[in-house]
């Protein structure tokens, strides 16, 4: 599979999709102009790779800051998740940062998917 | 050359950190962001505030820009709106100003207020409901953006509609974050 290598920017996130080395990274800030239009390619990726996918598939979120509408679709991205067997969910969160502590629980509610939660 | 000095005392007297006026996309946004936070950054202020200012200020900003894209469409004039950001002792205040539509004052009333209504519990529920039945075309509008505020600030939602002419009102939002 094609690997998605997206250097963050001040409003994208770095975003890393590699099958064959078992790497699936969203990291950094994320409030582009347009959330729908920026995150269409990794939802195309995740529907290729849930047909055939690792057996086991760690899929790290270490977000400083999103916005709403990115929100949106990370939790799309996370229904996705929903098909692919074998796969955990590890929601990186700032010590202090209470509120992204609490989005990835929230997230957590709203899919059926395992997360696992550590701070950096 | 009067006003200069004029619209200088405004802002000590009223604390105000940034004001921007004019239009308003997704590079100014950036750029408002930007100053903000280096100006939180030089004052050494804690980083639980700054994240909570951040994340306020980028709903208010992108609220604008995207209200302002679909007004510009129908406007014969561009429209304008006006950005700030006040530091008191013990709170960031965080206050926008946009031409809207009269048509859409009800309902932008009827949101905030409901927003105004629910306590902390209330508004993770809205947030919940709001972000699982919004559909992707949708772009971030829904309201989430005010749940989002309301929920960082720990605050009502100040708000106000000042009638322009037969066709448009000037919205204005006022969002404090008080330090802990």
């Amino acid at each position: 599979m094609q690997i998605i290598n997206l250097e963050g920017t001040e409003d994208t996130p770095k975003i890393i999709l590699d099958k064959s080395n078992g790497i699936f990274e969203i990291s950094g800030r994320s409030l582009p102009e347009d959330s729908a239009e920026f995150y269409q390619p990794v939802l195309d990726w995740l529907d290729d790779y849930k047909s055939s996918p690792n057996p086991s598939t760690e899929f790290v979120f270490k977000l400083e800051y999103f916005n709403t509408a990115s929100s949106k679709l990370i939790l799309d991205l996370l229904s996705q998740l929903e098909e692919v067997g074998g796969v955990t969910v590890h929601w990186y969160y700032h010590e202090d940062d209470e509120d992204m502590q609490e989005a990835g629980e929230e997230f957590s509610e709203l899919v059926e998917v395992p997360f696992e939660f550590s701070t950096y | 050359m009067k006003y200069i000095y004029e619209l200088h005392k405004t802002m000590l007297a009223r604390n105000l950190i940034l004001v921007y006026e004019g239009e308003f996309t997704q590079e100014i946004t950036k750029s408002v962001l930007a100053m903000a936070e280096r100006n939180m950054d030089s004052m050494g202020e804690e980083s639980g505030i700054k994240r909570k200012v951040f994340n306020v200020m980028v709903e208010c900003l992108q609220n604008i820009v995207k209200h302002s894209e679909d007004l510009n469409k129908q406007m014969v004039q561009k429209s304008t709106a006006i950005f700030m950001i006040g530091k008191q002792d013990n709170a960031y205040i965080i206050t926008s100003g946009n031409p809207i539509k009269n048509e859409d004052v009800e309902h932008l009333k009827g949101k905030l207020d409901q927003i105004n209504g629910l306590d902390k519990e209330g508004l993770k529920q809205l947030y919940k409901d709001i972000i699982k039945s919004t559909s992707l075309s949708e772009k971030g509008g829904a309201g989430l953006g005010f749940v989002d505020m309301a929920r960082k600030s720990g605050s009502p939602l100040e708000y106000d509609f000042e009638k322009l002419d037969d066709q448009y009102s000037f919205f204005s939002l006022r969002t404090k974050i008080a330090k802990e």
